[in-house]
Formats: structure tokens, sequence, C-alpha cells
């Protein structure tokens, strides 16, 4: 199996580490391959706490650089030399753009978006949601390799009880004329704070929060939980929040381990972007509103009474902790 | 400028979803299907193209006759051409993106544009798939787009910022929400649209590389735990979110 990681700050992103652990629960016995490009012997010492048994780590360019094109055919090369039957990446933003292309050049099924793998690396059965999470579709390839990529933050990564020495082993790549796209620049907006695709926790606000300068109500629950805000789009078009905060069908898709919603009503475009989160509480002055539907924990109450009061005794709680 | 702008059509999110007999696909009995909203801001940057650097936009859906409804649509909008790839059981996007490429490949576009995902399937893999099979650059999650000659320049979304890429045409483009703000065809462009020509065309030859085991609805295992709101319930949901679902 070979699995598209990315570095980050402090070792692999977490959506790498959920590679590996999904990694170890289909590999049947076959050898688990990470590639990489650019990262040092200390961002990848963790890959083996999480089973990681080889890792080729790219050399000679980066991704921004290489462009997505250059980037889909390392991997498929990679995968071709090692006769791999199963390419995992990550579904966020580089995985989206990368998956579909790496799958051309293998003449590979892709199976976007899982949400669960069943079987073993060459008869693996996927499960995605679809529709706006109304149902959900489980496929299998019909072709011998085949391209996954997993929602972020449904396959919890867990450390391995078997923790291996990942063999690490550099590959240096020359990209020459055949650059297509060059990335010029790329700016983190949400500097210092988390962005909600991203993060554990998401605390919404929405159009019950009635004002943008009531929404320090709801980040400061968020600070408590150690979260991100996220949004409604009602209050996104309103223009109180950032598009980038927005969660939803024409927003972002977030699956945290918890989701708070705040004066939120529970549009369907709105479950369509966190249905999957694994728990969800709502805090709603009305007792019908559909939130409470998809909703594990609730208080029908009034969020400028029920916030303030929430938010400090999870913060008594946190402190004594 | 030759433009072609892909687009689907889908069900309204509003829909109830059944699963049809088949225990596969939906039962499309009583759903309201639309044009997929992302597709609108790929419509509309084809236009604006079109305004700015001359040419023709051509609208393509790969789907059932019934699909010409939104090409009508783009008609109305002002799209110059609308093709009909027929094929009613597209469920695989290797086959759509094969039928896509395939057109291209005889009307040679300078550019492809797709909305950022359709809200059915929501696979994203289109626009880097038809890319692929034409060995053109793409840039996906677009929210602004200029073209000077053949030199294009992007800003995508990415988890957490943006990035600003540079590419050459020809290439494939896919519409993030803000790009632009979509017009409402009028009224009497609505009527001339219902008459103008759809082209129809078989799909391509390609095999499906996935096939669908099943699909079932979700079961809700939502615990619906609801209380009120006195400082006993409040102290409540904060035990029950650290002893239950231990997430504090
Ligand atoms: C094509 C399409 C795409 C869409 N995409 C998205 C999307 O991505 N994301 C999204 O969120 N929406 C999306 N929507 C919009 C969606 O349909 C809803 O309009 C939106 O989610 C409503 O936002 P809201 O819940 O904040 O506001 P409302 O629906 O107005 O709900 C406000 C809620 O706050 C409660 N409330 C009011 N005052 C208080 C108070 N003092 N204390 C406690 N509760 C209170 C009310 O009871 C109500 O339930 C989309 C719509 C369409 C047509």
């Amino acid at each position: 199996m070979l699995l598209y990681l990315e570095p980050s700050s402090n070792g692999l992103k977490r959506s790498s580490l959920e590679l590996i652990t999904a990694a170890r629960a289909v590999a049947g016995g076959s050898t688990i391959t990470g590639l990489v490009i650019g990262a040092t012997e200390e961002q990848l010492a963790v890959a083996g706490e999480y089973g990681l048994q080889e890792c080729i780590v790219i050399t000679g360019t980066t991704p921004q650089q290489a462009g997505n094109s250059n980037v889909a055919k390392i991997i498929a090369d990679t995968a071709t030399e090692l006769g791999t039957k199963t390419v995992l990446f990550a579904a966020n933003s580089t995985g989206k753009d990368v998956a579909p292309r790496t799958a051309v050049r293998l003449q590979a099924a892709i199976i976007p978006d899982c949400v669960e793998l069943h079987g073993t690396t060459g008869a693996i059965e996927a499960v995605r949601p679809v529709f706006a999470g109304k149902a959900f579709q489980r496929l299998s390839s019909t072709t011998p390799t085949t391209v996954f990529t997993l929602r972020p933050n449904v396959f919890t990564a867990k450390k391995s009880d078997a923790p291996v020495q990942t063999a690490v082993r550099s590959k240096t790549v020359t990209i020459g004329a055949d650059v297509r796209t060059t990335v010029v620049t790329n700016t983190t907006l949400n500097q210092g704070s988390l962005d909600v695709a991203e993060a554990d926790i998401v605390v919404s606000g929405g159009r019950g929060l009635k004002a943008p300068e009531h929404f320090n109500l709801v980040e400061d629950l968020a600070n408590a939980l150690g979260g991100a805000v996220g949004a409604s789009r009602a209050v996104v078009d309103a223009g109180w929040r950032p598009h980038r905060e927005q969660v939803g069908q024409t927003g972002k898709t977030v699956s945290p381990t918890m989701y708070v919603a705040c004066g939120i009503s529970g549009a369907v475009q709105h479950l369509a972007g966190m249905s999957s989160s694994k728990i969800i509480v709502a805090i709603n002055k009305d007792k019908d509103a559909p939130i409470f539907k998809v909703a594990d924990y609730g208080i029908v109450g009034d969020v400028f009474d029920v916030l303030p009061k929430l938010t400090a005794k999870i913060s008594a709680l946190t402190s004594h902790n | 400028m030759n433009i072609l702008v892909c687009i689907s059509l889908v069900p309204d999110t509003t829909s109830k979803i059944v699963v049809g007999a088949d225990g596969k696909t939906i039962n499309p009995q009583g759903v309201k299907f639309i044009l997929n909203p992302y597709d609108e801001f790929a419509i509309e940057e084809g236009l604006q193209l079109k305004q700015k650097h001359g040419g023709t936009v051509t609208t393509v859906t790969v789907g059932p006759p019934t699909a010409k409804e939104i090409l009508q649509r783009a008609l109305a909008m002002g799209s110059d051409n609308a093709v009909l790839v027929n094929d009613s059981n597209c469920a695989d996007s290797f086959a759509v993106a094969s039928s896509i490429a395939d057109l291209a490949k005889e009307t040679s576009p300078d550019v492809i544009i797709f909305g950022r995902q359709s809200i059915d399937y929501d696979s994203l893999v289109l626009p880097g798939m038809v890319a692929e099979i034409l060995g053109w650059p793409s840039v996906t999650m677009v929210s602004a787009l200029t073209i000077e000659g053949t030199t294009v320049t992007a800003e995508r979304d990415i988890d957490g910022g943006k990035e600003s890429v540079t590419t050459t045409l020809p290439c494939v483009i896919s519409a993030q929400k803000g790009l632009n703000e979509p017009r409402y065809p009028k009224l009497p462009d609505i009527m001339k649209a219902k008459s103008k020509p759809v082209a129809e065309r078989t799909p391509s030859a390609a095999a499906a590389r996935t096939a669908v085991v099943g699909m079932t609805l979700p079961d809700s295992k939502r615990l619906n735990k609801i209380l009120g709101d006195s400082e006993a319930d409040i102290n409540e949901l904060v035990r029950l979110l650290h002893e239950e679902a231990k997430v504090v």
C-alpha cells in the first residue's frame, strides 16, 4: 500500500497519521509505504509509532514548485515501481487535487471521500456519504490498483500496538520543462486560529446570535474547549463571519469529535457539512428546531443566557484537570 | 476563446432520498432535479470570459435526456451551444470524465470550466481526471481568475488559506463560490432557449472502474438527550460531555 503523507510543523499532519492507522486495518500483511515530499528525519520520527514500515522521501522539489500534475506523476511512478494495489490520500485540499490525476495515470479506479474501508488491499470495499450525507454508497473497484481518499477526522489516528522502525530512503526527482502549474504565493489566512475543517472541536454560531458583535460568546466557548469557530451560511451571507468559517454544503465539510451548534436551525444544507461529527451538541431556544433531531445532547434555551454559563463551567472543569 | 462549461443535473438538497428497488441507486420518484448550484458559477465565468476575449461558450452535460432542462437554462443565461452526452447510467466518474475528454479532443476548447463539486456524489474528481486524460494543467477551487494571452493566473482555496497559481492555456478550471455573481436568465431568454437546438452525442466507450455494491440510508444513532436551560441542566450537560461522551 502507498500512502501520500504530508509534513506538518511538528511531524506529520494528523490526516497523514489517520491514513497510516486506516492502512493497518486493511494491509493484510502487505507492506505499508509512505511517500512524502521534503520531510526531515525528525518529522518522520512519529511514523513508526503508527506502524509505517517504509517511507520514501522525495527531494529536489516541493509540491508548490512541481505543481499538481508532477506530484501525481511522482506518486503514480512510485506506485508502479512498488506494484502497489492501494494508494491512499487524505481528502483534504491536496488529496482532492492530486488523487484524481494519480488515478488516471495508474489506470486505476478512484473512490473519494471514504468514511469506511472493508476487506484487504487488492479487494477493498469503501463506504462514502452521498447526497449531502443523506445516503451512503458502498463501492468496489474493477481495476487492479485503486486510489482512495479518506475524509479527515473520521479514521481516528491511533498508535500501533506493534511500533516499527520506519525504513526511510530518499529519492531525488528532477522536474524539467514539464512544470504545468506553479504556485506563486501561499497565504494562511487564519494564522494562529484553527481551520474548521481540521479542528477536533468546532463551535458554530448562527442567526440566533443576532449580531456579529455577539460572536464573542461562540469564540469564548471555542477557546474554553480548544476548538475552532464555525458559522452557518446565514451569518456568512450577512457578512458577520468570513466564508472560510462556513460549514455546510456550500462551505466546509467537518467531522470533528464534537460539534456544537449555537443558534443554528439545522437546515439540510448545514447538516450536509457536519452530520458525520462524532458528537453533536445543539443550543437553540426553539425546542422544535431540526438541529435537535441530529443532536446527541441539547439545551433548549437562549444562547445569551446558556453560552456564558456553559463556557464558565467548562473552563472550571478543564482547569481542574 | 473557445470555452467548454461542464454542468450536471442533481437532486435538490431538500429532496428526501429513498433507495431504489435495486438497493444501489436512488428512487427518482418525487425528487426535484436542479442545476448543480456550483455550476452556475462555472457558466457565469464562461460568459464573462467570452465578453472579455470573444469566442463561444459551449455547455455540456453527461446525463439522461431530462438533463436538457439545465442545458436550456445555460442557453438562457447566454451560452452559445449546448451538448447532451446521452448517458442515463453514468454513475462512474471515469466514464463521465472520458465522455467530456472525448468532446474536448474533437472541439479543442481553450479552457474547460467545472463547478467545484456536484452536490449529489460530491466526488470532486472530474476536473483533475479530465485534465490528466487530456494532458492539460488544472486549477481547482478557483475563487479569482484572470487570463491574459495564454497566461492564466488563478487564486484557489486551500485548507486554512489561499494559493495563487499561474499556468497556461489550454487548461481546466473548477469554480468555487465567490468566483463571480451568477446572472439570472431573463424571461424572454428562457422562452427563446426552449427552441434552441441541443446537440446529442453518445457516451465514451470507456468502461466504469467502480461498481456500486449497495446504497443505504444513515441509521440515526444520535442519543437525543435534550435538556432544559436551568443551572442543573447545564451542569448535567457538562457532566455528560465529560463522563459519557468523554469529549471534555
Ligand atoms: C443551495 C444552498 C446551499 C446552502 N448552503 C449552506 C451551507 O453551506 N451552510 C449553511 O449553514 N447553510 C446553507 N444554506 C442555507 C440554509 O438553508 C439555511 O438558510 C441556513 O443554514 C440558516 O442559518 P441559521 O441556522 O444560522 O439561521 P436560521 O435558520 O434563521 O436559524 C436561526 C436559529 O436560531 C434560533 N435562535 C434565535 N434566537 C435564539 C436565541 N436567542 N438563543 C438560541 N437560539 C436562538 C432559532 O430558533 C433558529 O433555529 C444553503 C441554502 C441553499 C439554498
